[in-house]
């Protein structure tokens, strides 16, 4: 390999880059370019602009970071439903630590950090060592979660101090300052698939996890940082999100479906549901969608039930494209 | 993944054949008799159909989403099937109230759509079941609330609710269909060949395709099933509480814990519908228990999120 | 290894912890409770409204009028409507009234409505969205919930005027907040009468819509003050139903199954009552004393069964007066403000028939104030 000349060796690495672009990227970028006539002929808020394409990021953002835990987890070859709960737990116990005082931000962030991460880790203990299957180790915990906060806070608990909303709200040089943590999640995120050891453990143990035992892996402790990841991932999103509404209710994660969207937009970025393929960057594309069909479909004024529709044809659709002329037995 | 041959004889041992019996029937008992000891007016008649009439929607959901499971999927679109199916019929019925029957064949049609479009997506697009499913749960809500405009519209009438409320002879109608559906989904699954070649397929789908089992058949029979046990529940369901949008959520997960709970093995190829029924009725149960003893509704999804996972996590020990 | 070795055991410990504390923790929320808002309230249900007799759409309960002159534009004008959704039937007939109403405005040249299907996120998104296209020139909000939206309603007065009606929000920053006389008043008479009926005391359960809503949040504080005042009276569970049938029914019938005897059912709207109602019926208990609102099933229920019933109600005719506001802010005419209080009737026994519409839809409200409107019935769903 390191005798390869240099070259060619640029060659390859350009044309991997490439091939590193999710093909859903053509899929966005066409219907972005394909909304700006329609915007601009049907729209009824102000056409296509600079603002528009802000908004759709802008109302991704939750969604986004959430996906991107997601990511890894199915990367790795499981799931996480768990999710949506965890975005209420963190935004209930955040706004509830906080009670409108700044200095409690300190704390409570990373407390509700380290529970999201708790809550991620113990969803990758059942899935190893209990063996439970990852849909119903997650999908139980997901349920204990809301048993429980539902049953201590049936509102809004407490708030957020004003200066803790300067996240969602506040913008640095003309950017939103969401659009910072966004990148600063994707890229690390990023940055942890691509160049660290335990991103490339993740997509062996995803892409043949018996191999990746006999070569040597410890394939459960993977596991469950992946899910240690996806939990602190939703704990950060529901953070966000309590800094967007002001306070934290029960019901904000299982409202936004985000784990059922975040799923979605995995997949739509083309990460295999069966693990070892796929990434970040695809993940992020596939909610940008989601994102692009809110706000052209409130510009255009359609029916937002319609929308809902068109989504989950979209979820099979995309799925398919991947899978279709795939050999394996699917069910 | 491989199973123990089934040597069953009858000179068996009685405690093998026990040690053998799914825990369910045990557990149901085990429920039931912590109810009738919590309060004791539910060893009457009355009270007990009460309960069983709460319980079939569930029922018949859990049975039809075993098939799926056998074949080696899941079915999440059940839950929205059921809102789409009453919102819809409450429209039809709306302008229509004379045309019952009508409606009734109307939705079960599109129940035989519905599963076959989720069994086409799965066999020949290849999209994995949860997927496939899960981007029709957010269609098919989608569509029953475009229909009725967001909100419950519409009405049913009383000849159409009289099978999730009525009683003959103190017998509840619901429970009439649910023993109906029950015998014949256990009779297709146990006794018929199609049976057989639905828990090959759940097994190993190579092999049956191999043994010449034609796969994509057996599956999409099975999503059928399904969707249709999720329109006699919301039949059975728009009877009990009229028109809501609210009404079928949450069921496909509670179908899925009912299966599990019943001893059906996830990812196929293992399951009995008169388990599956127990676990649907102990499912069931034991959120009566759990209201009986003053437990707040929330912590009812806190119970289940512990019996699922320590269903699967038992069998996961026990194979 | 190092960092799994010495976190687990914290994050084990969080985890529980966090959990623990969350179940003990007793909810105390008193943040809607606001005597003085409750004493005028009530005085407002004795006053008499101002404005033309016949149309209490165009009524105030108050001589508080605001400026709007700064406002005045030339027509055709652009009027754009953030609505948290259309989930329930009361939305539903307030729709139906706004979208007629709408007809009689020739000015309004362009209507412009995001619906945020009952999401706070979503609806927080759409009224940047409708501000950002810098196309209109007033904005109508009903809030989805009251906290949530309040800074996104806050930064939109900063840009345009803004109407609220519906549901509240927390700041006086919209030009006017068109309002019935309120949920103190609603909750409050809803409540004294289950107590006024209940004379040896008994079992009230109480069903509210959802949480976190200040219009709703009201008119359960009243009640609770006023049921906790009573001390035979003991309120068994105080639940949601998110306004459905369905979870209203199978609530109604855990609490029968719980405690044997409900003796009155509270309700702080009444889309559900008659689904509630029916869980007596399936068990075959009599129906006890049951407050609803001005919706048709529960009305026809309530004539049919004789019952103790009482419905105070919150006009869907706001909808119409939030256009007509519209219009007169971008007229310069003076709108009351910065609450606009609507007359609220009450339905009672007395009364009962001028209220019961028999060509109506069973989710039909009775006081729409649309019956001289073009299209009635046939558009809210009725028959001539």
């Amino acid at each position: 390999m390191q005798k390869v000349e240099h070259g060619t060796a640029m060659m390859m690495s350009l044309r991997k880059q490439w091939r590193d672009i999710p093909p859903v990227l053509w899929v966005l970028l066409v219907m972005a370019i394909a909304s700006y006539p329609l915007t601009e002929a049907f729209g009824r808020t102000g056409g296509f602009s600079l603002q528009f394409l802000a908004n759709v990021v802008e109302r991704s953002v939750t969604l986004a970071i959430v996906a991107v835990g997601q990511t890894f987890v199915i990367l790795v070859g499981s799931i996480d439903l768990s999710v949506a709960f965890v975005i209420s737990l963190a935004a209930v116990m955040a706004s509830y630590f906080m009670q409108g005082n700044a200095t409690m931000i300190l704390i409570a962030v990373p407390a509700v950090l380290l529970m999201g991460a708790g809550i991620g880790w113990i969803n990758g203990f059942l899935v190893t060592r209990g063996r439970v299957n990852p849909l119903i180790a997650t999908l139980g915990m997901g349920l204990i979660i809301q048993g429980i906060l539902s049953t201590s806070f049936q509102n809004f608990a407490g708030s957020v101090p004003q200066s803790y909303q300067i996240i969602a709200y506040g913008s640095l040089f003309g950017i939103p300052n969401s659009f910072f943590l966004l990148l600063a999640v994707a890229f690390g995120a990023a940055f942890v698939l691509r160049k660290t050891r335990f991103g490339a453990h993740i997509y062996a143990v995803g892409g043949n996890s018996e191999a990746a035992r006999l070569s040597g892996i410890n394939t459960d402790r993977i596991m469950r940082r992946a899910h240690l990841i996806a939990g602190l991932l939703a704990a950060l999103a529901g953070l966000f999100l309590t800094s967007r509404l002001g306070s934290g209710a029960p019901w904000v994660g299982p409202d936004g479906i985000y784990d059922l969207e975040s799923i979605a937009a995995v997949v739509i970025g083309g990460t295999i549901l069966a693990g070892g393929r796929g990434g970040v960057f695809g993940t992020i594309i596939g909610v940008l969608i989601f994102g692009l069909i809110d706000s052209l479909f409130n510009q255009l004024g359609i029916d937002p039930y319609l929308k809902q529709v068109l989504r989950g044809l979209i979820i099979i659709f995309a799925v398919a494209a991947y899978s279709m002329r795939s050999k394996d037995e699917v069910a | 993944m491989s199973k123990q041959p089934q040597t069953s004889s009858l000179l068996t041992p009685v405690w093998s054949r026990l040690s053998r019996m799914e825990p369910i029937y045990i557990i149901l008992a085990a429920i039931v008799l912590a109810i009738v000891l919590s309060n004791p007016i539910y060893a009457d008649y009355g009270p007990m159909m009460q309960l069983l009439r709460r319980a079939s929607p569930l029922i018949v959901l859990a049975v039809g989403q075993l098939f799926v499971i056998v074949s080696g999927g899941f079915d999440l679109s059940v839950g929205s099937l059921i809102t789409f199916i009453v919102l819809l019929s409450a429209l039809v019925l709306n302008t229509h109230p004379e045309q019952v029957y009508a409606c009734i064949a109307l939705c079960l049609a599109i129940g035989i759509a519905a599963g076959s479009l989720n069994g086409l997506v799965v066999s020949l697009l290849k999209v994995p079941s949860i997927i496939a499913t899960l981007g029709m749960l957010l269609a098919y809500r989608g569509a029953g609330l475009y229909l009725s405009g967001g909100s419950a519209r519409g009405n049913l009438p009383d000849t159409f609710r009289a099978f999730g409320r009525e009683t003959v002879y103190g017998f509840p109608i619901a429970l009439i269909v649910v023993i109906v559906f029950g015998v014949f989904a256990a009779w297709i699954l146990h006794g018929t060949n199609y049976g057989r070649q639905l828990f090959a397929v759940g097994t190993n789908p190579r092999a049956a395709r191999l043994s010449g089992v034609n796969v994509t058949m057996v599956r999409v029979v099975a999503f059928m099933f399904s969707a249709v046990s999720a329109v006699v529940a919301a039949i059975l369901l728009g009877g009990f509480s009229g028109v809501s949008t609210a009404v079928g959520n949450g069921y496909e997960l509670q179908a899925i814990s009912a299966a599990v709970l019943g001893g059906a093995v996830l990812l196929g190829g293992r399951g009995s519908v008169p388990a599956v029924i127990a676990g649907a009725i102990a499912l069931h149960a034991l959120f009566t228990l759990l209201n009986i003893w003053g437990f707040p509704k929330p912590m009812r999804d806190a119970v289940q999120g512990i019996i699922i996972i320590s269903a699967v996590a038992y069998s996961a020990w026990r194979r | 290894m190092l960092f799994e070795r010495i976190a687990r055991p914290l994050m084990v410990a969080l985890v529980a912890g966090g959990s623990f504390a969350a179940t003990v923790q007793a909810q105390d929320n008193n943040e809607f409770f606001d005597q003085a808002e409750y004493d005028r309230q009530i005085q407002l249900l004795d006053a008499k409204p101002m404005g033309p007799e016949g149309k209490p759409w165009l009524q105030s309960m108050m001589d508080n009028y605001r400026d709007t002159s700064q406002y005045k534009k030339e027509g055709p004008w652009v009027v754009c409507f953030s609505q948290a959704g259309i989930f329930n039937p009361w939305q539903v007939v307030g729709n139906q009234t706004m979208k007629e109403e709408l007809k009689l405005h020739p000015k309004i040249a362009e209507f412009i409505m995001t619906d945020a299907e009952g999401k706070d996120d979503k609806q927080i998104a759409d009224i940047n969205d409708l501000v950002a296209s810098d196309r209109c020139d007033v904005l109508l909000v009903t809030p989805n919930t009251t906290a949530a939206l309040t800074p996104a309603v806050e930064r939109a007065c900063e840009k345009l005027p803004v109407i609220v009606f519906s549901r509240g929000v927390a700041t006086e920053c919209p030009v006017s907040y068109i309002t019935p006389i309120g949920g103190y008043a609603f909750g409050a008479q809803a409540a004294r009468f289950v107590s006024e009926n209940l004379p040896e005391g008994g079992n009230v359960l109480a069903l509210r819509i959802s949480p976190g809503v200040d219009v709703l949040e009201t008119r359960w504080s009243a009640a609770e003050r006023i049921f906790s005042e009573n001390d035979k009276i003991k309120v068994i569970g105080a639940e949601f139903t998110n306004d459905d049938r369905a979870i209203a029914k199978s609530i109604v019938e855990d609490y029968l199954q719980r405690f044997g005897k409900i003796d009155a059912v509270w309700m702080d709207a009444g889309a559900t009552s008659a689904a509630a109602i029916e869980a007596f019926e399936d068990i075959g208990v009599d129906i006890p004393i049951f407050t609803g609102e001005d919706q048709q099933d529960f009305l026809a229920k309530w004539k049919e069964e004789g019952l103790t019933a009482i419905a105070p109600t919150y006009p869907t005719f706001q909808w119409r007066t939030a256009i007509i506001a519209a219009e007169m802010i971008l007229s310069g005419e003076p709108v009351p403000g910065p609450i606009w209080y609507l007359p609220q009737p009450t339905i009672t026994n007395e009364n009962l028939d001028k209220y019961l519409q028999a060509n109506m839809p069973p989710q039909h409200y009775a006081l729409c104030g649309c019956e001289e409107m073009e299209g009635y019935p046939e558009n809210w769903g009725g028959t001539k």
